[in-house]
């Protein structure tokens, strides 16, 4: 079987989840026998070269399958990358990226110029970039018209990641008349609070959905959010819940520099990831056990406002701020953790206790979580109930028994979530697609 | 007979390093040394040591008509000694002349008095202590951190023994009286108060290059002219002695104006130069200031909000000084020298969130991106340094047990 896949980031040049996920995907996909083509835009900014540049699997494979991160990979042979020249940035709402352009602008590049309605107008691939995100994500699906055409006979199923290309996908599947998937990594709902979504994001992943053949929910709460929110029938709407690829070389244990107990918060400081919740359970436990010291590891745009807070209850000396952390520092953290927590308000799966439980870590996360669905031995409680959430805190900090258990029957649950196996349904996905689109 | 007051403030905060929540527990160099010892050379190159050469040759010329007061804090002579030692050789001979009056404050221009009574204490005494081992001499007026000034620290300057002590003229607490006399502290009568005239300070120290000053160019003539104009008994010109080559660079000709300033002041008969304990003895006080409230010369405020305005602030103040008796009883210098250098008052002053009329001058001096930096940075190194404090203790309590065992 062989999949067209359009996603928009890949390692190792990662804004956040999505491309770790596809990464994962991918390979298990390939495990179980599928193809891949992977499409995914890229700026590359010299307008002078074709516009769409299939890059050689092989070219590909020296960039991907680096030998220092992931050794020789057979695996990787099954799948093919196809760059298109894009300025399309993922976890970017409109207004930033009428922000970001005019930064782009200054490059002294050319844009496309705007010539009536984008979907109206007939497009030459001019090479020029779209005055805003809606026409690069127009721009890009008349792109992907182009490859899926160029690329006719060599797929049987399109997949599309999240709303920044599912116009693509439908201009995909128009032109080949091939069954689509989409992938539901986030809703609208979870990106802000429910009476104040990016309505324009909102029409574009219900129109995916609704031109898709078959919905892949990382969640049982994002499928019902898919069915009740967006009003897609529950027949078409899977859930698959995401797993997790861990490298394989264990790094030794990093030095630890205090005795203390580390409880750590690591993630986008942002309304959506709660963390706001987290200080105040971390002021009440600091009430009872002095020993303790929290950790907020990340950036956001919620960070100033915690720092506040932080400093208004008096705890500063006992809650320290890393700020943003890259690779092996994200890996440390963890590392020297003693309690991870994720209070998400809204998490449509949320991958990061599962690299927690990985290294032996408990986890306290919120029922409001994607993930909370695929684990046991994880602490759960509501995103706002900070009582909860100090008195898990306070157990695995008191009682050792606790949370050895929680990390030996943690570790043993999280090796059990693997790609293959995800893949292994998205194939089961798939294949219920083509039948259909062939009777 | 009018009276001209100069004083200078010479201070260097130790600027900590970059100092991340991994490195707690390990690291206990907390401070930035490539950056304090270049910012140290460079400003002995730019200023200490031409304004210094200058001094020295104006009271030589003058032969004692001119005189000047420094405060020099006990960061600023530490970073001498490390980095630019000949520096601390050219004081030195500022003071053999006997024209320079060398003041005391808190040693690590610190917000002691704003904390309690024995911290400041403590402070001072350090202070007077190094100044004596430095310039032979025993300082008799007392200026504090930020000039920061309030009845009640001048009750306790006055309680140490200092007879005079020097204030901004702020508007806010000086209402219609001026600047240009000598009053005495409202709780103790036998201090005299010294009040900065700051419009003629910043005159020098803020607006000498700005061009789009209506008076622009100053010269020295101009200058001692006004001073002559002015009513009162003492002209009170307080500023940083960075004006000089640091904040003024010698391309604005600040040098120049001041080569000239004294023959320019001594021209006018009625005008002479003194230094500050000289001048507060040189007329009678007009009258009590009544401060019962804090004041500095900061910002438009003239208040304590650029160093204690903020939770931040109020936050990282509090968690430093909750430590003193740990550190106290440890009885131990390496400690103390961290100690000193975490209290000086530039830390607070990088946390600061008001950034109004008065960002530039914030800005000019903050090494951090932002407050939060400077905060959450400060607070990573005072959890490392409660942590070794701690531990110090801890083990000091089991050799003490150990010795009663035996």
């Amino acid at each position: 079987m062989r999949v067209l896949m359009f996603g928009w980031e890949f390692p190792p040049h990662i804004a956040g989840g999505l491309g770790t996920a596809c990464y994962g995907m991918t390979r298990g996909l390939a495990r179980n026998d599928v193809e891949v083509i992977f499409v995914m835009p890229r700026a590359s900014g010299d307008e002078d070269e074709r516009f769409v540049k299939v890059v050689n699997a092989s070219d590909v494979e020296a960039r991907y399958c680096d030998s220092t991160i992931e050794g020789a990979d057979d695996i990787m042979r099954k799948i093919s990358f196809i760059h298109i020249d894009s300025n399309m940035v993922p976890y970017i709402s409109p207004e930033e990226f009428a922000t970001y352009r005019e930064g782009y602008e200054r490059t002294g590049r050319k844009f496309w110029e705007k010539e009536g309605d984008s979907w109206t107008q007939r497009y030459t691939f001019s090479g020029k970039y779209g005055a805003n995100l809606m026409e690069e994500v127009a721009r890009y699906a008349v792109v992907a018209a182009e490859v899926a055409r160029q690329l006719e006979g060599q797929f049987d199923v399109i997949h599309a990641h999240d709303w920044l290309t599912y116009f693509a996908g439908i201009a995909a599947k128009r032109v080949s008349g091939k069954p689509l998937v989409v992938h539901m990594h986030a809703t609208s709902f979870d990106r802000s609070s429910s009476d104040n979504i990016d309505t324009r994001v909102y029409e574009i992943e219900r129109a995916g959905m609704a031109a898709a053949d078959r919905v892949i929910a990382v969640s049982n709460l994002t499928r019902n959010i898919v069915i009740e929110k967006y009003n897609i029938p529950a027949e078409k709407v899977v859930t698959v819940h995401n797993a997790v690829r861990f490298a394989e070389k264990e790094n030794e244990l990093p030095e630890r520099g205090v005795k203390d107990k580390i409880i750590t918060f690591l993630g986008r400081i942002t309304f959506q990831k709660g963390p706001d919740y987290f200080v105040e359970a971390a002021a009440k436990v600091l009430k009872r056990v002095p020993n303790v010291r929290f950790v907020m590891a990340g950036s956001g745009d919620m960070m100033n406002h915690v720092i506040r807070r932080v400093a208004r209850l008096g705890i500063a000396d006992r809650f320290h701020f890393t700020g943003f952390l890259k690779g092996d520092d994200v890996h440390k953290m963890f590392q020297l953790s003693d309690v991870y927590i994720m209070p998400s308000v809204s998490e449509p799966f949320g991958i990061s206790p599962l690299e927690a439980m990985r290294a032996n870590v408990p986890s306290i996360i919120s029922k409001q979580s994607g993930v909370a669905e695929v684990l046991d031995y994880a602490v759960k409680v509501d995103y706002w109930d900070v009582d909860a959430m100090a008195d898990a805190i306070y157990g695995f900090v008191k009682y050792p028994a606790l949370s050895k258990m929680f990390s030996e029957k943690g570790l043993e649950e999280v090796t059990g979530l693997k790609w293959n196996n995800a893949a292994a349904k998205i194939k089961t996905v798939y294949e219920d697609a083509i039948n259909e689109c062939a009777k | 007979m009018k009276t001209v007051c100069l004083y200078f403030q010479v201070h260097q905060p130790w600027r900590l390093k970059v100092y991340r929540f991994f490195n707690i527990g390990k690291d206990h160099n907390y401070l930035d040394d490539f950056t304090n010892r270049a910012i140290m050379q460079k400003v002995a190159r730019q200023c200490y040591l031409p304004m210094n050469a200058l001094l020295l040759k104006l009271i030589k010329e003058n032969k004692g008509a001119f005189k000047c007061s420094f405060s020099i804090t006990g960061s600023a002579v530490e970073q001498f000694r490390a980095y630019a030692p000949e520096v601390l050789d050219s004081f030195r001979a500022l003071a053999e002349t006997g024209c320079v009056e060398f003041l005391a404050e808190t040693y690590s221009h610190s917000l002691a008095s704003l904390s309690s009574k024995e911290d400041f204490v403590e402070q001072v005494k350090l202070h007077t202590k190094m100044i004596k081992e430095e310039f032979g001499k025993k300082p008799v007026a007392f200026r504090n951190t930020e000039l920061i000034y309030s009845d009640h620290i001048g009750e306790m300057v006055s309680e140490l023994g200092f007879k005079t002590i020097l204030a901004e003229g702020a508007r806010h607490v000086m209402g219609w009286k001026s600047p240009n006399y000598i009053y005495t502290n409202s709780i103790d009568n036998r201090l005299r108060v010294l009040l900065r005239n700051y419009k003629l300070s910043d005159d020098i120290a803020f607006r000498f290059s700005n061009q789009g000053w209506d008076q622009y160019p100053l010269t020295a003539e101009k200058f001692a002219q006004w001073l002559a104009e002015e009513n009162g008994d003492v002209m009170n010109l307080f500023m940083d002695y960075e004006t000089f080559g640091e904040h003024q660079k010698a391309t604005t000709g600040i040098f120049d104006f001041m080569k000239a300033l004294p023959k320019a002041i001594l021209k006018h008969n009625d005008v002479c130069f003194a230094t500050v304990s000289e001048a507060a003895k040189s007329s009678q006080p007009v009258g009590v200031l009544h401060c019962p409230h804090v004041m500095s010369w900061a910002d438009e405020e003239r208040d304590v909000t650029a160093w204690l305005g903020n939770e931040l602030q109020n936050e990282a103040f509090s968690k430093l000084y909750a430590l003193k008796d740990k550190v106290k009883s440890l009885k131990n210098a390496d400690f103390e020298y961290v100690w000193n250098f975490m209290q000086t008052s530039d830390h607070f002053y990088y946390m600061a969130t008001k950034w109004l009329s008065d960002g530039d001058v914030h800005s000019y001096f903050n090494p951090y991106g932002s407050s939060y930096e400077a905060f959450i940075n400060y607070m990573n190194v005072l959890s490392d340094f409660e942590i070794e404090v701690e531990k110090a203790l801890a083990a000091k309590k089991s050799r003490k047990k150990d010795t009663a065992s035996a």
